[in-house]
C-alpha cells in the first residue's frame, strides 16, 4: 500500500507573481523511485514548479502532499499538516548556482544539515559526509573551501550536502547550466549513479540526451501548464505537438 | 615664545586617568547597549510586520536626524519634566549615547545582512534550517565580516561622542580636562594632552578597520 503512495503529489497548483500567473493548475504524482524530467522553454514555470515542491515558493492555491500528508506554508507542523521544516528534511534541493556556504569548509557544508537540523553527533555526521564525498569523487577536498573549487566540484559538493539529509526526494533545477561545458559530465555522472540506485528525483534540465537517458518520465511545460507528458521515448523522440517538436529541434540543431 | 609647562598639568595625571576610565566605561556600555538596540531595530526593520518596521524606522530617523548634543541635553533637562522623575546624568548620558549609536548600528547590520546573496538563505532553508538557525549559522557569520569595517568606524565615532557628556557634567576625559584646566590655568597643555590621549586610543582602532576593509576587498 505504501509503495503505491506518491512521494510527492501536486493538486491544482497555481502560482501568481503580482499579476503574472506563472503556474495555471498543475496536477502531478511523483512515485517513489521515479526520475521525472521537466523540460520546456525558458519562463514556462519549471523553476517555479520545482520550487513549490519544497515550498521555496508558496503556492497561490492548490496542495502539495508529501507521502500523503499536506504541507502547511509555515516552518512548524500545523494540525495534521507537516511544516516546511519536515518537508525540507525529506525533500532535498540542488541549485543552479550551487549556493554553497562560503564560510564553511566542504566537510562542514555537508555536515551542517545533519548536525544542526537532525542533531546528529559530529563524528557520525562527518563519517556520513566523507562517505558522500567519496561517492562524488571529492574525498580529497574535504578541508577545502568552496572558493577554491571548480564549478563542477562545487555542484558535486552541493549534491552531497543535499544527500547528507538522506532525503526521500531530490529536486535539481538546471544544475549544470552554470557550468563550463567540460565540467557538465562529472555532475551528470553523479546524478546518473543516484538514479541507478533508485533515488527519486525531479530534474529540470536542458540536457535532452541526459533526460532521455536517465528520466523514467518526462514532462514538457509550456506557459505554466503541463503540455505533454510521457516516457522519454514518447516525449523526446516522438513528440506529438508542433510546439514540442520545435522546442526539441533547437537542441538537436 | 610660549613657555610650555607640561609638568604642572601632569601633576593632575590621575584626573586624566579618571577621565579616560569614565570615557572607557561610557564607550563600552553604550556600544554594548547600542549593539543590542541595533540588532533589535535591524530585525524589526527586516520583519514582515509593518508596525514593527514603522516603529523601528521612526526611532532611527529621530535619532539620526537630530544632533546628539541636543538629545543629551533633552534627556537630562527636558525628559525629567515629561516623566516627572529626576534622571541622573549617568542614566541620561548612557541612554542617549546607546540609542544614538544603536540607530546607526541598525543600518550597518541591515546593510551587512542584505549584502548576503539570497541563495544562501535558500540553501539553508533547503536543508531544513529554521529561520533562526539560518540567521545564526549562515547569514550572520558572513554578514559580520562585511559589517566589521563600518562597525569599527562607528565605534570610533562613539568614543569621541562621549565627550559631549561634558555638557551634563559627566566626569569623562573632556570634562576632567576642563577640571585640570581650571586648576592649573594651562589650557594649551591640558587640551593638547587630552587630544593626544584620544588619538592614542583611537588610532589603533582605525587601523584595525582599515585592515578588515582591505582584507574584505581582497576576498571578494
Ligand atoms: N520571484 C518572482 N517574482 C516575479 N516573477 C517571477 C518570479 N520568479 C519567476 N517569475 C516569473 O515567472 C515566470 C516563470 O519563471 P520560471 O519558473 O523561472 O521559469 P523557467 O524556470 O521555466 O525558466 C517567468 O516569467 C519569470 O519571470
Ligand atoms: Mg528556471
Amino acid at each position: 500500500m505504501t509503495t503505491t503512495q506518491p512521494a510527492i503529489a501536486v493538486r491544482g497548483l497555481t502560482k501568481v507573481f503580482g499579476k503574472l500567473e506563472v503556474l495555471k493548475g498543475i496536477d502531478l504524482d511523483l512515485m517513489p523511485g521515479e526520475v521525472l524530467g521537466l523540460i520546456g522553454p525558458s519562463g514556462s514555470g519549471k523553476s517555479t514548479l520545482i520550487r513549490c515542491l519544497n515550498m521555496m515558493e508558496t503556492p497561490s492555491s492548490g496542495q502539495i502532499l508529501v507521502s500523503g500528508r499536506e504541507v502547511a506554508p509555515r516552518f512548524r507542523a500545523l494540525g495534521n499538516k507537516i511544516g516546511m521544516g519536515e518537508l525540507r528534511r525529506n525533500v532535498g534541493m540542488v541549485f543552479q548556482h550551487f549556493n554553497l556556504f562560503p564560510h564553511l569548509s566542504v566537510l562542514d557544508n555537508i555536515t551542517e544539515g545533519p548536525r544542526v537540523v537532525l542533531k546528529r553527533p559530529r563524528a557520525e555526521a562527518e563519517a556520513l559526509a566523507m562517505d558522500l564525498l567519496e561517492q562524488v569523487g571529492l574525498a580529497d577536498k574535504a578541508q577545502a573551501y568552496p572558493a577554491h573549487l571548480s564549478g563542477g566540484q562545487k555542484q558535486r559538493v552541493a549534491i552531497a550536502r543535499a544527500l547528507a539529509m538522506q532525503p526521500q526526494v531530490l529536486l535539481l533545477d538546471e544544475v549544470t547550466s552554470a557550468l563550463d561545458p567540460e565540467l557538465v559530465g562529472e555532475v551528470l555522472s553523479v546524478i546518473r549513479r543516484l538514479a541507478d540506485k533508485g533515488m527519486t528525483m525531479v530534474l529540470v534540465t536542458h540536457e535532452m540526451g541526459f533526460a532521455a537517458d536517465v528520466a523514467s518520465r518526462v514532462i514538457f511545460m509550456e506557459q505554466g501548464r503541463i503540455a505533454e507528458e510521457g516516457s522519454p521515448e514518447d516525449i523526446l523522440r516522438n513528440p506529438r505537438s508542433e510546439r514540442l517538436r520545435s522546442f526539441l529541434s533547437r537542441f538537436h540543431g | 615664545m610660549y613657555n610650555w609647562d607640561f609638568y604642572t598639568v601632569l601633576q593632575s595625571f590621575d584626573l586624566f586617568l579618571d577621565g579616560i576610565w569614565t570615557t572607557f566605561l561610557y564607550t563600552v556600555g553604550s556600544i554594548v547597549l547600542g549593539v543590542i538596540i541595533g540588532l533589535l531595530t535591524c530585525f524589526a526593520r527586516l520583519s514582515r510586520f509593518a508596525v514593527l518596521r514603522l516603529f523601528a524606522r521612526s526611532y532611527q530617523e529621530l535619532f539620526r536626524c537630530t544632533p546628539l548634543l541636543v538629545q543629551i541635553l533633552w534627556a537630562y533637562y527636558a525628559l525629567p519634566m515629561v516623566l516627572g522623575v529626576t534622571i541622573s546624568n549617568t542614566t541620561a548620558g548612557l541612554l542617549t549615547l546607546s540609542l544614538y549609536v544603536g540607530s546607526f548600528y541598525a543600518e550597518i547590520f541591515r546593510g551587512g545582512i542584505n549584502a548576503i546573496d539570497k541563495g544562501q538563505r535558500e540553501a539553508a532553508a533547503a536543508i531544513g534550517m529554521s529561520p533562526i538557525q539560518t540567521m545564526g549559522r549562515v547569514i550572520m557569520p558572513q554578514a559580520i565580516k562585511k559589517m566589521l569595517p563600518a562597525f569599527i568606524n562607528q565605534s570610533v565615532i562613539q568614543v569621541k561622542n562621549t565627550s559631549l557628556l561634558y555638557a551634563i557634567s559627566v566626569a569623562e576625559l573632556t570634562y576632567m580636562t576642563s577640571v585640570v584646566n581650571s586648576e592649573t590655568y594651562r589650557p594649551l597643555e591640558a587640551y593638547s594632552l587630552a587630544a593626544v590621549m584620544y588619538f592614542v586610543m583611537l588610532f589603533p582602532l582605525t587601523q584595525i578597520a582599515d585592515h578588515f576593509e582591505r582584507r574584505m576587498r581582497r576576498s571578494d
